[in-house]
């Protein structure tokens, strides 16, 4: 029973187009414009700045559109969450003579997980420790340091960053504590600051901001504490709420009749913690929504829209346009927060305008993303042992629960993946070149879990549930780093890890390399994108839980990404070394990013 | 076990030393009937902005608060087998209940004293033990007690801690322990025998 989901693993085949009419449109009432306001006088720059900074060159919507290939000036390089770059100076061929050009520690410890961004020479990277460095990405060099200040009390489960955004002059950061800030690129100093909720009801930032059609765009954290989540835009000049379109429906609204009739909705989680993707030719951003709360799908009958889904927001009204929604009732803690990446892939001989999301629940979902908002299912398999669904409906999409292993209130239920997912958050990575999604996982680990019902009480957490973890019987090996066929559906390779699950976002390059960290030995390493075949490692400081990045400075290519362990991953490895004690030791922890490049470095 | 304050208790299982620091407070407290708002003085020169955000001092009392209602707390409010979290000190002298800082909310817990180490044996008052009710790895709050398993947990990573031993870490990503706060008795009340050890944080 418990594996269930290898057979269908093991014999992935194609499958027949099914396109759903069930995923439906959406014209929801989910969000309120805002007025805006006039923004207020620039301050003064302090003088003199290095060159580097006085020749800043501000970004604009065309180059976040078009990004050059020797700047990454967004997390995921560009808007349809690739992470894929043109650059091929650095190649299987001479990637073993990658050397480290510098190291920098950030001061902090935790988990290290945003990506350096690169604006013609000029690093700008956010860490634990609520701040942002700027750094000459050649040198190394501090420019300079913004630390925003929080109370001593305040309420974060996850003090972390997944970096920031660039637009115009300015750098903006979803600072922990729940205030939206933009900086002045050259100088640091903070010029808006905008508090997105009340922290003290336990919302809280830990996602990168997007840009897109003219605003900046957040999405919250908070979802084990009862908030209600939400996407929403700011004004770029001002800070001013634009527009915020809550996953959860309010009675009335499109999606409510999901939920009981009570307050449910009021505490219904649905977080969106991690950064969306968009596609700016239809102005609609494609995000991903965290499970419910309580955990316990039992205690909020019904499917819970939009919990454990995807969602498209209209980037210009912030209404919620179209959906798919993965875990109905989701019962596991997998919140479906990391976001489809837009490729298009073929099926059945024809070109297909696609998502493709390695779900945590781990089922790899391909889908049609449509010009007016609505998400069409394709197919989807699973792409690590899955036991919890019994199979997906070929037309609709719509998965079915095994049985009995679905948790509830009193009720243990015992499934895999495990409560993590089969990937987190971290980023999966595609390439136009070799037309592969590379996906990094935790494989063969499950969770027996058992809920209960919680009291509400605002800035407590609200969960309700205890769980435990094991590996499955048999696994030799619980972390990977996979790659898929768009276009077949099929699965190419598979690099596994023995000891270690997986907690990197991978980067793939046109120089037919992917990039990753991840595990617990503490490598950076670079795969062969077509192969699999491991080509360079290099260990350092820490585990490496950051989206690396490349970029050219003088007509050279750097690789840079973050070390620095922390969060789940330590909790995981704990965990798992209670296990089988000795095969999990303790990571240092400790951050700091690292940048390579070709040869003796500078 | 069971004791009461101002009863002399000196078998090994029970709550030692709660009766000196008793006697100690009363000595404090008959001072300061001549000097009112003594008690503040020391959180004003530390540089907390007000009695409600300053941490739990010696001789709080704890109290739940509903309803705007405050009410003390005595050892037969916490149930054998419960877990009471929501409760906060309270400055005796000025009645003011410090929950303007979360990062005093204390849990309480029933315990038979002859289950404890020594060390944790000096912190407990008639069989009633408390910590900090936030969890120091993320700062969730803690959600189970489960005296069967002798384990405090935590449902947002699933830490869980030992309170026999102090608040030890036994399982989940929680790498410091849960921190216990000392009590004793003060006029059958609980109230806080000294200051946390530790400054409560979480995993910067």
């Amino acid at each position: 029973m418990l594996f269930r989901g290898m057979t269908t693993f093991r014999n992935n085949t194609l499958r027949s187009l099914a396109f759903a009419g069930t995923t439906l449109t959406i014209a929801l009432a989910c969000c309120q414009l805002s007025a805006q306001q006039s923004p207020p006088a620039a301050p003064a720059v302090a003088a003199p700045l290095p060159a580097i900074l006085r020749d800043y060159k501000p970004v604009t919507a065309e180059r976040l559109k078009n990004p050059e290939a020797a700047n990454w000036l967004q997390i995921r390089g560009e808007y349809s969450g690739w992470g894929y770059s043109e650059l091929d100076q650095i190649k299987p061929e001479n990637v073993k003579q990658l050397q480290l050009a510098w190291v920098f520690a950030t001061g902090a410890g935790n988990a290290h997980e945003a990506a350096p961004l690169v604006n013609n020479g000029v690093m700008y990277i956010a860490a634990p420790g609520n701040q942002v460095l700027a750094i000459n990405a050649k040198t190394g060099t501090q420019l300079w340091r913004y630390v925003k200040p929080v109370a001593p009390d305040y309420i974060s489960m996850h003090r972390v960053t997944r970096g920031v955004a660039l637009y115009g002059d300015k750098v903006f950061f979803a600072s922990n504590a729940a205030v939206l800030v933009a900086l002045d690129a050259r100088t640091g100093k903070e010029i808006w600051n905008t508090t997105v909720e009340d922290n003290k009801k336990a919302y809280y930032l830990t996602a990168a901001p997007v840009i897109a059609d003219g605003k900046v765009i957040i999405g919250v954290s908070g979802g084990e504490w009862g908030i209600r989540g939400f996407v929403a835009a700011y004004d770029l000049e001002t800070g001013k709420e634009v527009w915020k379109c809550y996953t959860i429906p309010a009675p009335g609204e499109p999606g409510s009749e999901t939920w009981p009739t009570g307050d449910e909705w009021k505490t219904g989680g649905g977080s969106t913690w991690v950064s969306g993707n968009y596609d700016p030719t239809t102005n609609l951003l494609y995000w991903g929504v965290g499970n419910g709360g309580p955990w316990m799908g039992d205690l909020r009958p019904g499917d819970n829209l939009y919990t454990a889904s995807t969602i498209a927001i209209d980037a210009a009204t912030g209404k919620l346009v179209g959906y798919h929604q993965y875990d109905p009732n989701e019962s596991f803690d997998w919140d479906e927060v990391s976001p489809p990446l837009l490729i298009d892939f073929k099926r059945s001989g024809r070109t297909v305008t696609g998502l493709v999301d390695a779900a945590r629940d781990g089922y790899l979902f391909y889908l049609e993303r449509t010009s007016k908002g609505p998400i069409n299912f394709v197919d989807a398999n699973p792409y690590v042992l899955q036991t919890a669904f019994k199979g997906v409906d070929p037309k609709t999409g719509r998965i079915e629960y095994a049985d009995g292993q679905k948790p509830g209130v009193g009720k243990s239920g015992s499934f895999c993946p495990m409560r993590l997912g089969a990937k987190n958050w971290q980023y999966a990575s595609f390439s136009p070149k070799t037309r592969m999604i590379y996906i990094p996982t935790s494989a063969n680990i499950c969770s027996t879990m058992v809920g209960s019902k919680p009291e509400y009480r605002a800035g407590s957490t609200y969960t309700g549930a205890r769980s435990d973890d094991f590996i499955a019987p048999g696994a030799d090996h619980v972390g990977e780093t996979q790659a898929w066929s768009v276009d077949t559906g099929e699965k190419a390779w598979s690099y596994n890890f023995a000891y270690s699950t997986n907690w990197g976002s991978l980067m793939t390059t046109a120089g037919g390399l992917v990039f990753g960290g991840g595990t617990a030995d503490r490598m950076f390493r670079a795969l062969d994108a077509s192969t699999g075949k491991l080509l360079w490692q290099m260990p350092t400081s820490s585990g490496v839980m950051g989206q690396p990045s490349t970029f050219m400075v003088d007509g050279k290519q750097y690789v840079a990404v973050m070390s620095g362990w922390g969060g789940d991953a330590r909790g995981v490895q704990a965990r798992l070394n209670r296990l089988r004690p000795g095969d999990f030791p303790e990571v240092p922890e400790g951050g700091s990013i690292w940048v390579f490049t070709l040869g003796t470095g500078q | 076990m069971e004791s009461r304050d101002g009863k002399q208790r000196t078998s090994a299982g029970s709550c030692a030393g709660c009766e000196e620091r008793i006697n100690r407070r009363r000595a404090l407290m008959n001072l300061s009937v001549g000097s009112l708002g003594l008690g503040l003085i020391p959180a004003v020169l530390e540089g907390q902005t007000d009695p409600a955000s300053a941490p739990p001092q010696e001789g709080d009392l704890l109290v739940v608060v509903s309803d705007k209602t405050v009410k003390s707390l005595r050892p037969g409010d916490i149930a054998t087998g419960a877990l009471l979290v929501g409760v906060w000190p309270m400055d005796p002298a000025s009645k003011i209940v410090r929950k303007e800082n979360r990062l005093n909310e204390l849990l309480l817990i029933r315990i038979d004293p002859a289950t404890l180490n020594a060390e944790t044996q000096t912190m407990c008052a008639d069989s009633v033990l408390a910590f900090s009710a936030l969890c120091p790895h993320a700062g969730c709050t803690i959600t189970d007690w489960v005296p069967s398993h002798n384990t405090l947990g935590c449902d947002c990573h699933s830490s869980d801690f030992d309170p026999r031993e102090g608040g030890k870490v036994v399982d989940g990503p929680a790498a410091r322990p849960l921190p216990p706060l000392p009590l004793k008795l003060v006029g059958g009340n609980l109230a806080v025998a000294k200051p946390f050890a530790v400054a409560i944080r979480f995993d910067e």
